[in-house]
């Protein structure tokens, strides 16, 4: 065998490899959208956002309000709530062993986290789903945590924010289930009675009870860039139409165009986006300035919003 | 096998299918066969008894879609008089698949809304099978927030086999018309009493169904998802939908168990469907019941007997 021949074939079959998704774990992962194999560390300076393509993936619930709130001064809140199986519901498995594996491999104890803390000096409590949690399908536990940090909000008279990723209502828990919405949507209707703004992120992917409840009814609803939201699942729309779907079905910017969402914000934006925007809807400063508000930075905001539009839109 | 009845029904079919034979005999006939057609009824009856003495929550499922069940016109008809239908929604469209309006019960003027299925094929289709797109659900807010404007209650009749997952709902907000649903209905500054008198699917039936009082005709189901589409994704397969309906509990009387519903209607032997009006009785006895208790409310006080009646679903005690 020449010297050539062993290199030749073996860069063949690095390419081989890289299309089979064989991508080793711990160290890399593949973008589900340009198929780049993309180094971990790399990847999660970025915030889960692909360097070569701008695609969003998932982030952990802990770590997306980690980044999103100041490093000082943040309580967890609700920590001690333990999903309950009222129905002793059992399909190919029993829903108390899934809820287990579930909890080992996220660590937390249900699909949604609440924190209070500050964003740049602005008092705000935020809740995350975590997706990895059984689809961050809201059960009993989820609607709970959620009212409490609503009522919280209220209380204090200090926005809150949702960041939803979720595949809808859990159906191991029934119709304990299907009454969160109701629940959900009863205490932020509170909110909004009193004034204090709510803002709704709708991450990669949100669906069913989630997405016709919570993740809908912000004074802002804010979406992240190619993210799947809707009703119905695509799967389910297409065997009830029977017809293909349009190219882009149920992304944001679908969305964006027919009025569902106010803005698509980058993730990399996204904290400097909500702080600014909530700072109107509080009567606050800008950030930095104590001075009354000032035209320029905003400007800036609108022109770097049109870009990232534009990148989306490729 | 006769389509107007299911498929554990079939035996009472084949008794009655008898006794029109005998009957259709003694008609031409001099011999009198009364005795033995009394005595076959009798059979039936009995035979009816025993088959629902011990219904799996699936039959229920099955008895919930019955094509022959009441439908809210029907009620409407039966319990209701003076109806006005209201229609659409000021924006876009008018959805058949859910109705609503002004009537009177025993007199009193009432807000009526309530889901409908169509009868013969072309009025399936014109009602969508009882499935709202996003237009239904903001035409029955309208109605809703009217109800409180003319200080009428709002009677909500349940029965969809959940919202319409088309493009087109999608396109118009079928998230945000049920979402927004739920937090006026929480608000709402007049009593609200829903009725489950078919199939309560999801979403597309809570969006109107939060409620001061909630009543379950016997055999009427309510779930967060249909059994088939829960034994699709849990148990890989359509077929397990008589596991999925028992495993999540969806009959009027587990879920009166758990706390859900106020009000079990009982249903007449054999079914909503085989004595219309008996069941009309029932449900009017249970409407009146239930506005004598919230009528003697004030506003603040069944406000905040609503919210903290939303705030105690599945709450650790």
């Amino acid at each position: 065998m020449s010297w050539l021949d062993k290199i030749v074939p073996s860069i063949g079959r690095i390419q081989r490899n890289d299309r089979r998704t064989s991508v080793p774990d711990g160290l890399w992962r593949k973008c589900p959208k340009c198929d780049a194999v993309l180094y971990l560390p790399e990847l999660e300076k970025h915030h889960n956002v692909c360097p070569k393509c701008d695609h969003h993936l998932r982030l952990t619930a802990r770590k997306r309000l980690d980044w999103f709130f100041d490093a000082e001064g943040r309580e967890e809140l609700a920590s001690d709530l333990q999903p309950v199986d009222r129905l002793k519901f059992r399909d190919s498995k029993k829903y108390k062993d899934r809820l287990t594996a579930a909890q080992r491999a996220t660590g937390e104890n249900d699909a949604l986290l609440a924190m209070r803390g500050t964003l740049d000096g602005l008092p705000v409590v935020a809740v995350s789903f975590e997706f990895a949690f059984m689809g961050g399908s809201m059960g009993a536990v989820v609607g709970e945590k959620f009212v409490r940090a609503a009522t919280l909000a209220l209380e204090e008279n200090i926005p809150l924010v949702c960041f939803s990723a979720s595949g809808g209502a859990r159906m191991q828990e029934a119709l304990f289930s299907l009454m969160q919405m109701a629940k959900t949507s009863a205490a932020l209707e509170k909110l909004k009675q009193a004034g204090v703004p709510y803002i709704s992120v709708l991450t990669d992917p949100v669906y069913g009870g989630v997405s016709a409840s919570l993740a809908m009814l912000g004074d802002l609803n804010v979406a992240e860039p190619y993210a799947l939201i809707g009703f119905a699942g695509p799967r389910v729309i297409e065997q009830t139409v029977r017809e293909q779907l349009p190219e882009g079905f149920q992304r944001s910017e679908f969305l964006l165009e027919h009025g569902v969402v106010d803005m698509i914000v980058h993730r990399q934006e996204m904290r400097e986006r909500l702080g600014c925007v909530l700072r109107k809807l509080t009567h606050q400063p800008l950030q930095g300035e104590a001075d009354t508000l000032e035209e320029e930075p905003l400007v800036e905001d609108e022109v770097l919003l049109d870009d990232e539009l534009r990148d989306a839109e490729r | 096998m006769n389509p107007n009845y299911l498929d554990f029904e079939q035996p009472i079919a084949e008794l009655q299918a008898k006794i029109e034979e005998l009957r259709l005999v003694g008609n031409d006939s001099k011999i009198n066969i009364n005795d033995e057609i009394g005595k076959l009824q009798e059979k039936s009856k009995k035979l009816t008894e025993s088959i629902f003495r011990d219904l799996t929550a699936w039959q229920v499922s099955q008895l919930s879609r019955h094509p022959q069940r009441p439908y809210t016109l029907d009620y409407l008809d039966s319990v209701f008089s003076d109806f006005d239908e209201l229609h659409g929604d000021r924006h876009f469209a008018d959805d058949a698949a859910i109705v609503g309006g002004v009537a009177r019960l025993d007199g009193k003027p009432v807000m009526v809304i309530g889901h409908q299925k169509g009868r013969d094929v072309h009025e399936k289709v014109r009602r969508n099978f009882g499935m709202p797109r996003p237009e239904g659900y903001r035409k029955a807010c309208r109605l809703m927030e009217m109800a409180e404007r003319f200080k009428m209650p709002v009677l909500t009749f349940i029965d969809t086999p959940g919202a319409y997952p088309g493009i087109d709902a999608e396109e118009r907000g079928q998230s945000e018309a049920i979402a927004y649903n739920l937090a006026v209905m929480s608000r709402l500054k007049t009593p609200i009493i829903a009725t489950v008198v078919g199939e309560g699917g999801s979403g597309g039936a809570l969006a109107i169904g939060v409620c001061d009082e909630l009543a379950m005709l016997q055999y009427s189901t309510y779930a967060v998802i249909s059994p088939e589409g829960c034994a699709s994704i849990l148990w890989k397969s359509a077929e397990k939908a008589s596991d999925a309906a028992h495993a999540m509990g969806i009959t009027a009387e587990r879920l009166k168990e758990l706390g859900f519903v106020d009000t079990l209607i009982e249903e007449p032997l054999g079914g909503a469907h085989r004595h219309p009006y008996d069941t009309a009785e029932r449900v009017k006895e249970s409407l009146l019941a239930s506005l004598e208790r919230l009528e003697s409310m004030d506003t603040d006080e069944l406000l905040e007997r609503r919210y903290q009646r939303l705030m105690s679903y599945g709450s650790p005690t």
